[in-house]
This record gives C-alpha cells, structure tokens and sequence, in this order.
C-alpha cells in the first residue's frame, strides 16, 4: 500500500521526539528534563513500535506512568499570542480560519467513502485495515497544508503548536493509551469473566429485557467507577455483551458495541472520576457545590440509559 | 457445570476505585491497578510485562485521532479561530437561557459528530462564553437572579457542553471509541464494520438531544418560577 498506517505512527514519533527536544530547551519548564524523558521515551513507542521486544515496552510504559505519577511531567509557559492579536487575526481572516479545520472531516471522508478502493498500479491507496485512521492523517496533513497557506506561518510553527497542546494536556495524552492497556489486561487476567460470573450469577439473564438491561446497567456502573468509558467497554462487552447477547441472543455486534458504549457515556456523565468534564468545570465556573455540573446531568444521563435498554432491545436483531 | 472461576482479579478494579477515590495521580493509579491484576491472577513478572508491552504496542492507535490534528488546529487557534468561532455564536441571540443552550448543544452535537470535537470545551467556550451568555438571557428577562439559579444556569452550561460532545462524537465514522470498538471486538474474533457502529449510534444520539433539551425546557420554565417568587417577595 502507498500510504500505510506506519506512516503516521512515525509522525507522531517524531512530533513526540520534537516536543521532547523543545522541552529539553524550554528554561521556563521547571522539570524540563523529567519531562523531556516522558515525551522522549514516548516517541520510541510510536518510533520502533513493534520492533520494540515487548518486555521492553512494557518496562517503557511502566516507567512513563511513574515519571507521570510523581508529578515530573510539567508544562513550560506557553507562547500565546496576546488577545488583542487573536482578535486582530479573526477579524482579518475570517471565515478562511474555518477552511483548515473543517478539511479534517471532509478529507476524512472522502478517504473513507471515494478513495477506499483506490489503486494505483498494483498498490491500494490508503491501508484498507485502518481507513479511517489513514484518512484522517492525510486531513490531518491537508490542514496543516491550508492552515499555513492561509496565515502564512511554516510548517515548524504548526509543530510548535502542537508541542504547546501536548505540553498543556500533559500526561493526561497517554491516559486513555494506559486505560486501554488496563481494559486488555483486564480481558487477559479473566476479569470480565469475573464480572460475568458475578452477574450471571446474581441475575437471571434468561430474558433478553433482563439482559439488556444488565448490560446497559453494568456498562454505566462500571464506568462510574473506572472513570472512562473505554475502560469500561472491554469488560462488559466481553462478559455480557459478546457471550450472552451476541453469543445466546445473537444480537447485532454493531447495535451491541454502539448502544453499550453509550450506556457507558450515561456513566461518564455521573461520576466524579471523569474529572475533566465533570469536576473541573464546577471549579472552572466558580460553583459552591463540586458535584453541580453531575447533579445538573443526572436528569439526561438516568432517562437515556433507560432509553438505552428500550433501545437495545428492539433493534438489536437489525 | 462452570468452572469455578477466579475472582481475585477484581482486586483490579478495587485498586482503581480506591485510587480514584484517593485522588490519585490516574496514570499512577493505572500502572498499580496493572500489577494488581497480574498478582491476582498469578501471573509471572516477565509475563505481565510483555503482556503489557504488547499491549502499549498494539493500542497505540487510540492516541492519533487525538494527536494528527494538532498541528493545524493549534496554529489556527494562534491566528483566532476560537475568537472567530465564538464570535460566530455570539451572533445567535435567543431570548430564553433554555432555547440558547438547545442552540449550543445542537451546535455541539452536529460539529462533534464531523470530528470538530474542538469547537467547544469548558476553559475555552463554556466559561467565557456560554455560561455568561445563558446568565444574561435569563437576566435580560427576569431581572437580577437569585444565587441558586444563577449556580445552576452555570451548571447546566457545563452539562450541555458533555452532552452535546459525548453524543455527538461517535457518531461519525471511526473517532475514538470506534477505533477502540472495533480493536476489541476484532480481538474477540467479531469482524464489525465501523460505519454500521457510528450508524447504529445514531438513535441515542437524538434520543439523548431530546431528553437534554427537554430539561433545559424544564430549566426555563424554572427561572420563570423562581424569579417570580422573588420578585413576588
């Protein structure tokens, strides 16, 4: 294939690389060699990927996560331009910002719908294994494309950019990367199976609305209490999902997979775990009460598992 | 018959809620919830840490939808996309804090869903922008607001902001928590094609619309009650 999905697991290899470099040079960071380590030791993940022998990169990842946990991975100041400037810019260029941004999606698309079977020669064009990671990349490419021609910055300032967003989430980057490594060695160590044996054992799943809703019902429980989602689907797919409704009801994996995954978003919306959305903004807009903005969402998040399960169960024989 | 099966590994999870509930660093509290995991299920040190490995190897595609566009999107940020963007709903004025933020989480929903998860956001739209705006509308009609009311606009600003982006995300093609679908249950051996996935999404994303809009109808007609007792004091 012409464009693999390598391709832009040695792109983001290198922006990892580049953010550690900058990082190494940037006096206003206080930690800037831990952090430097972090990003660098990243980079080699994206950079020898599976030639890395696997002990190996289970040792990398352990000691990224307590680089991480001891609070040695800071950002530095970041170089923004004043408000005014921003202003300034928005004013002069107009909707031609929006070009850029939106070439993400529709590239995306056509990668994904009209570039799919795409040959050239013998060679398919995009890796059919990962379309719509590969589509993505090339809109990712496209935009930095039109984001510089539009306001006349180089390509290096899009890398600076970009070091300036990865610096400012900082280690909350790798944190969905890390929980889905959790949810598979979860899957490998049997807990799903665990899970399965607690819940079929406690709750007849002999009817397919009990089934349901146990699946829908335990994809949000369980996110509540991981925090995540995407930790949450590994398990209950493979302890309820998976072997009871597709395997004994012979449900859609499709419907299955879609419903679940935003039963486990009625979770998200409910616990204190998922910080960022949810606890964060409370402190964000000066509310008295930590848990407001969940108190505010309980009335969307209960009734939309309910409909979840109603959900579930009609159309999962689609 | 079942064979018994071992429970301890959910030891696993126990040591992610108590780290959660101790506030720990969450990276931190991953890495401990590994090794608990692997303890109880007895498997051997090299053992985890290849299993690990492989993993880290084999996940390592959840992260670009989050990294590609980096690039362009901060360098737009640093010529005002976000101010022109703002500017842009500043021009949708309502009359009611509720039809204002039906306005924003439609908005939301519809931009998530084409993968511009980042028009939007707490820091940069919700506290600037929204909330104020969602205050002022109801201000403009009623009168000064009682603290309460005026917390819980606020709050309702923030949980529009989650609802509009967690439903609207997945419901285009592979973003996110596709990609990982589709990883775990092709490691189940179920072959499932991610667009039917982002489809079939499609119902409790209007579903979740509907009900959330519902409650911010709910949420007007609570400032009216309020205020008017207020005012009626």
């Amino acid at each position: 294939m012409i464009v693999p999905l390598d391709f832009f697991y040695v792109l983001v290899g290198l922006l990892f690389a580049a953010t550690a470099v900058m990082t190494m040079r940037d006096k206003t960071n206080p930690r800037r060699v831990t952090t430097a380590l972090f990003w660098g030791l990243y980079a080699l993940v994206y950079l020898l990927g599976a030639r890395l022998p696997p002990a190996l990169a289970g040792v990398l990842m352990i000691a990224m996560a307590l680089i991480a946990g001891c609070g040695l991975v800071c950002a530095g100041r970041a170089d923004v331009p004043p408000e005014a400037a921003r202003q300034a810019g928005a004013a002069r260029l107009g909707n031609r910002l929006l070009v850029p941004a939106l070439a993400i999606p529709v590239v995306t698309m056509l990668g994904a719908v009209v570039l799919k079977d795409v040959r050239i020669g013998a060679n398919v064009l995009l890796d059919p294994n990962n379309l719509t990671l590969v589509s993505m990349g090339c809109g990712s490419i496209a935009a930095l494309a039109l984001a510089c021609r539009v306001t006349r910055a180089t390509p290096l300032q899009g890398v600076r950019e970009a070091r300036r967003l990865i610096d400012a989430m900082s280690w909350a980057v790798v944190l969905p990367h890390m929980l889905a490594v959790l949810g598979l060695l979860f899957s490998e160590a049997g807990v799903g199976k665990a899970v399965a044996h607690v819940v079929t054992s406690h709750i007849p799943l002999d009817s397919r609305l009990l089934a349901c809703a146990a699946f829908c019902v335990g994809m949000a429980l369980f996110t509540v209490v991981m925090g995540n989602g995407f930790a949450a689907f590994p398990v209950i797919a493979g302890g309820i999902g998976i072997p009871v409704l597709v395997g004994v009801y012979r449900a859609n994996p499709a419907v299955m997979a879609a419903i679940g995954m935003f039963s486990a978003y009625c979770g998200t919306l409910m616990t204190p775990m998922a910080a960022n959305f949810n606890i964060v903004p409370a402190a964000l807009l000066d509310l008295s009460d930590k848990n407001a903005v969940i108190k505010a969402q309980l009335p969307t998040a209960l009734p939309l598992l309910g409909t979840n399960i109603v959900l579930l169960y009609f159309l999962m024989y689609r | 018959m079942q064979p018994t099966v071992n429970l301890w590994p959910l030891l696993g999870i126990a040591a992610v809620a108590a780290g959660f509930l101790l506030r720990a660093n969450p990276v931190l509290v991953v890495i401990v919830a590994c090794g608990v995991t692997g303890w109880a299920a007895h498997l051997p040190v090299l053992h985890l840490l290849e299993s690990l490995g492989t993993a880290f190897i084999k996940t390592r595609n959840l992260p670009l939808i989050l990294l590609l566009p980096l690039a362009a999107i901060g360098l737009l940020e640093r010529f005002g996309l976000k101010e022109h963007a703002q500017a842009g709903i500043a021009r949708i004025r309502s009359a009611t804090t509720g039809r204002l933020l039906t306005v924003y989480l439609l908005a939301r929903e519809v931009a998530a869903a084409f993968g511009l998860t980042s028009l939007g956001g707490h820091p940069n739209m919700v506290r600037p922008l929204v909330a104020p705006m969602a205050e002022a509308a109801a201000e403009a009609r009623h009168g000064p607001l009682p603290e309460p009311l005026r917390q819980r606009i606020r709050a309702m600003s923030a949980a529009t902001d989650n609802v509009g982006l967690f439903f609207g995300e997945d419901v285009f093609v592979a973003f996110g928590a596709i990609v990982l679908m589709q990883t775990i249950l092709k490691a189940e051996g179920l072959d499932v094609d991610p667009v039917r996935m982002a489809l079939w999404g499609l119902p409790t994303a209007v579903s979740a619309f509907v009900i959330h809009a519902w409650n911010l109808r709910r949420l007007d007609a609570r400032i009216r009650r309020e205020t008017a007792r207020e005012a009626g004091q």
